[in-house]
């Protein structure tokens, strides 16, 4: 019955066509939406991917990466006085404007990195080597910096340009890689000490504290005593992305307004297919009804819808988030949106086509549940 | 339900007391009263009457598809009226086969898959069922037609893959809903013949519901029906003649 099933519903060929478009359509609204959403949250919390450190410590105010609110440099050594911590180093993170060679500026993520050790360095490094940032006014640019102020320039930033930071000078002696941040322009490195001069004075500099733990510590604890002893607040990397996803699930509307972009296609796709799957079922009620007074029980012909309706929805789903990926692939190469197409989401949409699936056999067996079958010998 | 079936000549169905209305109030309409009818197992028995008689409501309720207000439905048997709605399904894939007025071929499929489904219900595999499908058609002679889609075909040969798929898992007892009514004379004959020739089968019975008159001679016996009940049955091709002269 089930290859009955299916011969009846691929033998009418626009109907099907109709029923899969639904599904197509919700699968990538929903599918691009959530991978948006994702894209856009793990841009939040860049400068956490970028810069790799067990333990952040921060002003007890701080909720997310993205915030700046200094801390003394003494910090660093009450941080590193802590029992279990294995070293400590200053970071200095803030958006500053780059003043260009033709007048133009722009604004860029500074990051300052401790002057010996160099953690928190990018990890890709396209051209130069990261420790030529101990070469005087040396600063590191990422690639985005380097298309972003090329457009400014009108040529694209090699190795060796300069440019100004308040009034100072700096020069591009390499070339890196990293995942770029929602706000805040491209990614520009330069030791702790410079940056504090590049960026405008202010009377306390230190952005955070990026902490170690010892051999067979646990980061978990080594932060909760770090909170405790110093007064600041001390995060394990996985609290604190945690914590800046929340803070900007609470304080954006981004949440809400792809929430609504998934919404919508899950009603357009529950609504087109559940329609056209209740017209295939209306269209076809003479015929269901015919196997209903040829001995098709009324569980049988249900079992049918259902593999009507699957089979419309994996066929759906898969061609879906076929698109999906392809558009995100070339919106990852372009660099200039985010997307993250992570296995939950197609697993989360997976289910939602599930449910639209469900609600469109339903509808159709609810049909079928009511139908007579005398209705065949009426003409 | 009890699988054996009755073979005595008299006892192939029994309906007695029928008694069936639609609606209420105003829409109030009672189709049946206290309805006699019955069959023998090796005949053709026409049903006739005017339009709105109730002679679709009483093949339906001998079908098992519709229930009665009151009265005893016997078929082979098996007291219908008693068996829950599972029982009654799995009796009419069974035991029945339906010819209807519109044909109900399912367009998307092919003319052998449309003549397959009965074995399909019934759980055979599909292999099996097609090729019984190809040889019961190609008996009404529609062989060469097996791989197409039922619109393709003419009326006369739509309703001829009707009467292969309502023959061909064997059932005791086909019924027939005005199958003539929607063709012309020639195919109507054509289609009566093959009826004819299944009803000649022993142990079968074939009910025709008709009110078409080119057809009558066609017939074993004929229940005449008006107003909800059977009010005369004509017995052999001389009795039926004299009271339709025309025929
Ligand atoms: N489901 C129904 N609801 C209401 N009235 C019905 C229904 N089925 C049949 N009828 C009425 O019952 C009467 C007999 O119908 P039917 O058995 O189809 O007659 P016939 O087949 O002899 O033409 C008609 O008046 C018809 O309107
Ligand atoms: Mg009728």
């Amino acid at each position: 019955m089930f290859r009955l099933a299916l011969r009846m519903l691929y033998g009418d060929r626009s109907k099907y066509l109709m029923l899969m478009s639904g599904i197509v359509f919700a699968t990538i609204l929903m599918a691009q939406g959530g991978s948006l959403f994702c894209g856009i949250m793990s841009w939040m919390a860049s400068t956490l991917h970028n810069v790799r450190a067990p333990i952040w410590v921060s002003d007890p105010m701080v909720q997310q990466v993205g915030d700046n609110r200094p801390m003394r440099d003494t910090d660093v050594s009450r941080v590193r006085s802590v029992e279990g911590v294995s070293w400590a180093v200053p970071l200095y993170q803030s958006v500053i404007q780059v003043k260009l060679g033709n007048g133009k500026a722009q604004a860029v993520t500074l990051m300052g990195i401790d002057n010996t050790s160099l953690i928190g360095a990018p990890q890709t490094m396209l051209e130069g080597d990261i420790e030529d940032l101990r070469k005087p006014n040396s600063v590191i640019i990422d690639i985005y910096g380097v298309q972003l102020l090329g457009r400014e320039l009108g040529r694209p930033i090699r190795v060796g340009d300069r440019f100004e930071m308040n009034d100072r000078e700096a020069v591009v002696v390499g070339i890196c890689k990293v995942q770029r941040g929602f706000m805040g322009g491209p990614y520009m490195y330069t030791s702790y000490d410079r940056a504090v001069l590049y960026a405008p004075s202010q009377r306390k500099m230190l952005s955070f504290v990026l902490a170690g733990v010892q051999e067979g510590a646990d980061a978990a604890t080594v932060s909760a005593r770090i909170s405790a002893e110093s007064g600041l607040r001390a995060y394990t990397e996985d609290e604190f992305f945690w914590s800046t996803i929340a803070w900007y699930m609470r304080n954006t509307p981004i949440p809400i307004n792809i929430g609504l972009i998934v919404l919508i296609g899950f009603i357009v796709g529950t609504a087109v297919s559940g329609q056209a799957f209740y017209a295939f079922v209306l269209e076809n009620t003479r015929n269901l009804g015919a196997l209903k007074a040829m001995g098709l029980g009324t569980w049988r012909l249900a079992a049918m819808l259902v593999i009507q309706s699957l089979t419309v929805g994996m066929t759906g789903y898969g061609i879906g988030m076929g698109v999906v990926s392809l558009m995100g692939r070339a919106l990852i190469r372009s660099g200039r949106v985010p997307f993250l197409l992570l296995w939950q989401v197609g697993a989360i949409v997976g289910c939602a086509v599930l449910i639209i699936c469900t609600i469109s056999a339903l509808l159709g067996i609810s049909r079928i549940a009511r139908l007579e079958p005398a209705i065949v010998f009426r003409s | 339900m009890n699988d054996t079936i009755s073979t005595s000549k008299a006892a192939a169905l029994q309906l007695s007391g029928l008694c069936k209305s639609f609606g209420s109030g105003l829409s109030y309409t009672k189709v049946l009263h206290k309805a006699h009818f019955e069959a023998r197992l090796g005949e053709l028995l026409m049903l006739v009457g005017p339009s709105g008689c109730g002679k679709t409501t009483l093949l339906s309720i001998l079908a098992g598809t519709l229930h009665a207000d009151e009265g005893e439905v016997n078929v082979l048997g098996q007291a219908l009226h008693a068996m829950s709605e599972k029982e009654r399904t799995a009796f009419r894939a069974k035991y029945l086969g339906f010819i209807f007025q519109q044909f109900n071929l399912i367009p998307t499929i092919t003319v052998a898959e449309n003549v397959s489904v009965p074995l399909l219900i019934q759980g055979h595999s599909v292999r099996k069922a097609l090729r019984k499908a190809v040889q019961t058609l190609e008996r009404v002679g529609l062989g060469k037609r097996v791989n197409e889609r039922p619109m393709k075909l003419s009326g006369g040969e739509q309703q001829r893959v009707a009467i292969a798929r309502a023959l061909v898992h064997e059932p005791t007892l086909v019924l027939c809903d005005e199958p003539t009514s929607a063709l012309d004379s020639e195919n109507g004959v054509a289609v009566m013949k093959l009826l004819r020739e299944a009803a000649n089968e022993p142990g079968r019975t074939v009910i025709v519901v008709t009110h078409d008159p080119r057809i009558y001679h066609f017939a074993d016996r004929m229940a005449e029906m008006e107003d909800g009940r059977v009010f005369r049955v004509l017995e052999g091709a001389q009795d039926i003649a004299a009271h339709h002269p025309a025929f």
